[in-house]
């Protein structure tokens, strides 16, 4: 203890005097920011607030985008690809100097922790809203960061972190540290070139898996391999550090809750944590951020054993992080505010003894994603959205609007939901609550499996760990079962999307509308088909005089009373099904028919007429003989030509979506009749890649 | 200005009330005041009563919709095609309601076979914003083979359409002329033939003739498609030809199938018969709206599916008609049951069903005090101005001339006429006849008859003698005429009728010095009562096509509102009235 101490005191003074000399005190009047969706929104607001003008870039996607039109001036940085628009740093420090800026902040992800791009900044006289590079580059590689951690008494887990990287030698300490072990590339990052050997038989293979990934990835295949905590929380420390050498904390945050390795819910305070340990695990976060000479904002992540609530420093990360507002939430800050007074040479707005800290928050990330499909990325338009109503306690951190679209090539991230309360359990029922009022349809998201999550007894008691997911997987991806009150409803909301037009002064008074669907002396019934988890449902409405009447796969008549609330252009519902009352939203959108629900958002599909989908192969000129598109991607790779003979199982073309190759293979002997894009070209889902002959002319 | 502060102040003007000048503008003076008990124990047997007829109405309407029964409809559908009042309701717009016309048509009238709706259903619906007459055979019932009923419902679906200017769509599925009844079907002036005659007659006016061949279109039955402006075949479903493969066999000795002699490929490529193409009877349909949507009319080119259905209709050209606050009847039209009952013998003020039919119940009354026994004034429905004529007893001379009178108003501006019918007659008497009853009651027919306005019957309680000339019955070619259930028609009562005949038999006893005893006075009236309570009934009617169907009294006023509005379709022309015997 004696030592720990004293080696912060040292580290304390070697870089304080040192940060003194660095000291720039330069007014911020206009700022650039290299960065795009919600962060960019988030960082305008807070520069608006502050009287700073902001210059945003968009590459061509996203010329139309929130941010863009958000900010005061926009300039366009270049191609779609993040390489040819938000990542040429020379680019974009010429734009900043061009509208005069004095200083850029990048967000998160792209430059923001690129040490080349901090160094850029600097010899090109402009401000970097972020760390010194030597901080960047210090925490950027495993092994080194380590060591400066061990050194500056910040707890560090056992591994090894070495330059020799024979198999040999690495086989060696893997025995050294004992399975289960996690092999990780040193430069790697957001799970990329991560492994777990849970035996050493695994070893070799998961070690060049590893390499091979970080290889592709980072261009380095140089691996650490570090003890693995089998039932770890991830908690993480926001720093805050100046240029004078003073440093802060502003609590902790617990994100264990992951998939892909990626978080997905994270809350602050990290729960079940005694104050001393708070105390502790911040002032270590402390430690290791003036240990690298830390300036602005940074995470210290930290490895929390969940049983014994143990800690070891992870990495830090050198930029302001997604989950930043749940700490704003709780110490009653503005963490942008402080970038920008800090970048200006300002001292810490708050000591340590005022930083306070009330209640409790979360943050649901909100993701273009399939989570029964393995959490597959997505894209695609948001075709309708609807979301909870923002005010002092709910904040909805978003980059885009309704019609706006999810693209391919950037993070497939929606928007982030940020709720307060007084204590957890009254901050989750607001999540829960918010989340039910998040309605997104034209594209599969994560919605339906937060509100899943958030409401799982586990993580209510709080007894989260990174494996919850996988620990808690029948529970959360319990079997959908399609109910015959849910059918009702979406027989209610096509009914009623009908009637709205029938609302009209000019129909009422219109006797073919008046009486819609009016027949004498019997009721029409109308037929539905309504496809949904795979199954086709043959819904009947009946238009009775004042009720409808609806039978579902040839049930039992149904007696419904359901009428319209008022929400603007929504289609809000409140609805009386054999005497039991209930309000939804829903949205018809083509043959879609969407309901959202307590458990999330349902879709039905309106099963169209057989003459319709003949049609339209028609006119695209195939016969059903084709592979199509199963996500948005880039066309990589194409295999073969037209003409090819192929044989069943062939591999044809490769599509990158989000980043992860597919295989697109024959499914029959076949030969090529056309191929639906040239290499590098942007497929839509569904769309045709690979057109076979017509094995029968007809 | 000077002046006019000081007029504006002047002691004159603030002596009047202000709210004087106001009651003539926003009254409702004009709304009928309803004098009806609903606790009476009369209204309240009426309504029972009336339920009745309705629970009977709609039970018989429930077994008719079956058309050919459960193993005909199964043969059907398990051909891939569509039952005739489904493809109607995929034909129509989307919510659009259907006056279906004479749904019991043929309703009992030939013995053991039935012949549900007569074998064919016909109606007035909405298509892209048009309405459109359509006429749907249902192959399910006798193969879709015309019988007379069949005939003559065809026939007055297009009288319907001619006279309203309504495109035509049929859904041609018929085995054509039922064989075993040839004569009555083929030879006279208006059978079979008459079809095509009033298609090339209509098509020559500029009313679409639209034909879709959803299953066989044998003999006759190929000039459907073949004298429409535009048809659609459905493949390996749809036929035409004028000789079925039977036929061609035993005249020519080919043998050739069904679809290769006259199916939607030969058609539609090969002999030109058929302009579109269909893969099965939703396609057709889907079809048959894209044909009417390119008939350039004015309501097919403002209609806008997408527009419609994105509850963005006020993008449309509107109308002030459409921003209009159109008024519900002030009194529930339910009251109706309790009103009426079934007794014709018990009356009714023909207002309290005014009351329950017109806009806002607001009834301006013509001559209210003169001719009592005929009500008529002005009313709106769904906003457009219509003239009622409502019976409140036997017409006298007075009564018919205040009818003539009120009809030339309407002539002569033009507005539409609704007929309440609920008449024993003129009346009889020496004092009538004195009164010329006789030229008074002709110059009312007269007026019916010549009146170029479009005319609505709602047959409401009897319809005799004739009471039913001067109050436009079927003879006076009303666009539409419909029947209550509790509604009858003959020349006269049963009783009355069969009383006359006794009289008779008594009087020529008499001449012959015989006894006419009571009893068989009565076994004598007995069956002619019977006869006339039979053929008197709504439905003896509807089965033989007097009427375009019989309807819910609750449902009076959204009936004659589709009616009126797809007659005005075919504005009013001006009106040349014959001779008026004065």
């Amino acid at each position: 203890m004696y030592t720990r101490l004293l080696r912060q005191v040292l580290t304390l003074r070697t870089y304080s005097t040192k940060a003194d000399t660095k000291v720039q005190v330069r007014p911020i009047n206009k700022i650039l920011i290299a960065n795009r969706g919600e962060i960019a929104c988030r960082v305008i607001r807070t520069a608006r607030r502050l009287g700073v003008r902001t210059v945003a870039v968009y590459s061509d996607p996203d010329e139309h985008s929130l941010h863009t039109s958000l900010a005061d001036e926009a300039f366009r940085v270049g191609e779609a690809a993040s390489a040819s628009s938000y990542l040429r740093g020379q680019h974009i420090i010429d734009i900043a100097k061009n509208a005069s800026c004095q200083a850029i902040h990048p967000g998160y992800g792209f430059l923001s922790e690129s040490v080349e791009f901090a160094e850029l900044c600097q010899r090109e006289n402009i401000v970097f809203m972020g760390p010194p590079s030597t901080a960047i580059r210090d925490m950027g590689i495993k092994s080194t960061s380590k060591a400066i951690m061990d050194a500056a008494g910040v707890p560090i887990i056992n591994g090894y972190h070495g330059e020799d990287q024979s198999d040999e030698r690495l086989q060696a300490e893997a025995a050294k540290i004992g399975f289960p072990l996690m092999i990780k590339a040193v430069r790697g990052g957001g799970g990329k070139g991560m492994r777990i050997a849970n035996t050493s038989e695994e070893f070799l293979t998961a070690l060049n898996s590893a390499r091979n990934e970080s290889q592709k990835s980072f261009g380095d295949s140089s691996v650490l391999l570090e003890r693995y905590v089998r039932s770890p929380r991830h908690v993480e420390v926001q720093v805050f550090a100046d240029q004078y050498g003073d440093a802060v904390y502003l609590w902790e945050r617990d994100c264990s809750v992951q998939r892909r390795h990626q978080k997905i819910i994270e809350e602050a305070p990290a729960p079940g944590l005694s104050e001393q340990l708070r105390r502790e695990l911040g002032e270590a976060a402390v430690r290791a951020a003036k240990a690298v000479g830390y300036v602005g904002a940074g995470t210290v992540e930290f490895i929390m054993d969940k049983e014994d609530l143990s800690f070891h420093f992870m990495e830090m990360n050198t930029r302001l992080q997604v989950e930043h507002p749940i700490s704003e939430m709780i110490t009653g800050t503005d963490l942008v505010e402080w970038q920008i007074r800090i970048a200006a040479g300002e001292r810490l707005p708050l000591t340590q003894e005022e930083i306070g800290r009330k209640g409790h928050a979360f943050e649901a990330r909100i993701y273009a994603e399939n989570p029964r499909g393995g959490f597959l990325p997505g894209a695609g338009p948001l075709r309708y959205l609807a979301t909870p109503q923002p005010n002092e306690f709910v904040r909805v951190e978003t980059g885009v609007r309704e019609g706006d679209e999810v693209s391919v090539h950037y993070d497939p991230m929606i928007a982030k939901l940020v709720v307060w309360g007084e204590n957890r359990t009254q901050a989750l029922n607001s999540l829960i609550a918010r989340l039910r009022e998040y309605h997104i349809t034209g594209l599969e998201t994560n919605i339906n499996f937060l509100i899943d999550l958030a409401a799982h007894p586990e993580f209510q008691q709080g007894n989260v760990h990174t494996g919850f997911i996988d620990q808690h997987f029948d529970t959360l991806f319990p079997a959908i079962e399609i109910k015959v009150e849910q059918l009702c409803k979406a027989a209610i909301a096509l009914v009623l999307n009908e009637m709205q037009v029938f609302g009209s002064n000019a129909s009422k008074n219109d006797p073919f509308n008046a009486t819609p669907n009016g027949r004498l002396n019997y009721s029409l019934i109308k037929s539905y088909q309504l496809k949904a988890n795979e199954k086709v449902h043959n819904v009947k409405v009946r238009y009775d005089k004042s009720t409808l009447q609806v039978q579902v796969d040839n049930g039992a008549w149904k007696s419904i009373k359901s009428e319209r609330i008022a929400d603007g252009d929504r289609l809000k519902i409140r609805a009386n099904i054999e005497d039991s009352i209930s309000t939804f939203n829903a949205n018809i959108d083509g043959t879609e028919v969407t309901l959202f629900l307590d458990n999330g958002k349902l879709s039905f599909e309106l099963v169209q007429p057989k003459f319709l989908s003949a049609l339209s192969e028609q006119h695209s000129g195939v016969g059903g003989n084709k592979i199509v598109a199963p996500m948005p991607g880039v066309l990589e790779k194409v295999l073969v030509k037209p003409g090819d003979t192929v044989k069943k199982g062939d591999s044809l073309a490769v599509l990158i979506a989000m980043k992860m190759e597919h295989i697109l293979k024959a499914p029959q002997d076949a030969k090529i009749k056309s191929i639906g894009g040239a290499e590098g070209d942007n497929i839509a889902k569904g769309a045709a890649v690979i057109i076979f002959e017509d094995e029968e002319a007809e | 200005m000077f002046k006019l502060v000081k007029f504006c102040r002047s002691p004159i003007t603030q002596q009047i009330p202000r709210y004087t000048a106001r009651l003539l503008h926003v009254g409702d003076a004009d709304v009928l005041s309803s004098s009806i008990d609903k606790n009476s124990a009369e209204f309240k047997e009426n309504v029972v009563e009336m339920t009745t007829l309705i629970n009977q109405l709609n039970d018989i309407t429930q077994q008719v919709l079956t058309g050919g029964g459960t193993t005909a409809i199964e043969r059907h559908t398990s051909r891939g095609k569509l039952l005739p009042r489904e493809r109607i309701n995929l034909l129509l717009d989307k919510g659009s309601s259907f006056l279906e016309l004479s749904t019991l048509a043929g309703y009992e009238l030939y013995g053991k076979d039935i012949v549900n709706s007569g074998g064919i259903v016909t109606g007035v619906g909405r298509i892209c914003g048009t309405e459109c007459v359509v006429v749907a055979n249902d192959a399910t019932v006798k193969g879709g083979t015309y019988y007379p009923i069949t005939v003559k419902k065809h026939l007055r679906a297009q009288e319907i359409a001619q006279e309203n200017r309504l495109p035509c769509v049929y859904l041609v599925d018929s085995g054509g002329a039922n064989l075993p009844r040839q004569a009555e079907v083929f030879p006279d002036k208006l059978h079979f033939g008459r079809i095509f005659y009033n298609q090339a007659n209509m098509s020559a006016l500029g009313i679409p003739q639209i034909a879709v061949v959803m299953g066989s279109c044998t003999a006759g039955g190929a000039y459907v498609p073949a004298m429409a402006d535009e048809s659609i075949i459905v493949k390996r479903q749809g036929t035409i030809f004028l000789a079925g493969p039977p036929l061609v066999k035993a005249a020519t000795g080919e043998e050739v199938s069904a679809e290769d002699l006259g199916g939607a490929d030969l058609h539609c490529k090969t002999s030109g018969v058929t302009d579109h193409y269909a893969m099965d009877d939703e396609h057709a349909l889907y079809l048959a709206r894209q044909v009417v949507r390119n008939l350039n009319l004015p309501s097919t080119n403002s209609y806008n599916e997408k527009l419609l259905y994105s509850s963005q209709i006020a993008n449309r050209t509107v109308n002030a008609k459409d921003l209009e606050t159109i008024e519900e009847p002030k009194y529930d039209q339910n009251d109706l049951y309790g009103i009426v009952g079934t007794t014709l013998t018990k009356s009714f003020d023909v207002r309290e069903v005014i009351a329950r039919i017109v806009d806002g119940s607001r009834f301006t009354e013509f001559k209210k005090l003169y001719g009592e026994t005929l009500v008529c004034g002005f009313a709106k429905l769904y906003g457009h101005t219509v003239g009622i004529i409502g019976n409140n007893g036997v017409l006298f001379s007075e009564s018919a001339l205040k009818g003539a009178h009120f009809i030339q108003l309407c002539a002569q501006r033009n507005i539409p006429l609704v007929f309440l019918q609920n008449i024993t007659g003129f009346m009889v008497g020496r004092d009538a006849e004195a009164n010329g009853i006789a030229k008074n009651g002709a110059k009312m027919v007269t007026a019916v008859a010549c009146a170029n306005v479009p005319k609505f019957t709602v047959i409401i309680g009897g319809s005799y003698g004739a009471g039913n000339y001067g109050m436009c019955g079927r003879a006076y070619s009303p666009r539409f005429l419909y029947m209550w259930p509790n509604s009858r028609i003959s020349v006269m009562g049963g009783t009355q009728a069969a009383n006359v005949l006794a009289q008779i038999t008594a009087d020529q006893r008499k001449r012959a010095g015989k006894d006419f005893t009571e009893e068989e006075a009565n076994k004598l009236k007995a069956p002619i009562i019977e006869t006339f309570e039979k053929e008197g009934s709504p439905y003896y009617s509807t089965a033989r096509l007097w009427d375009d169907g019989i309807i819910d009294p609750a449902n009076t006023r959204q009936v004659l509102g589709l009616s009126l509005k797809a007659a005005l379709n075919n504005a009013s022309q001006s009106t040349r009235f014959g001779v008026f015997r004065m």
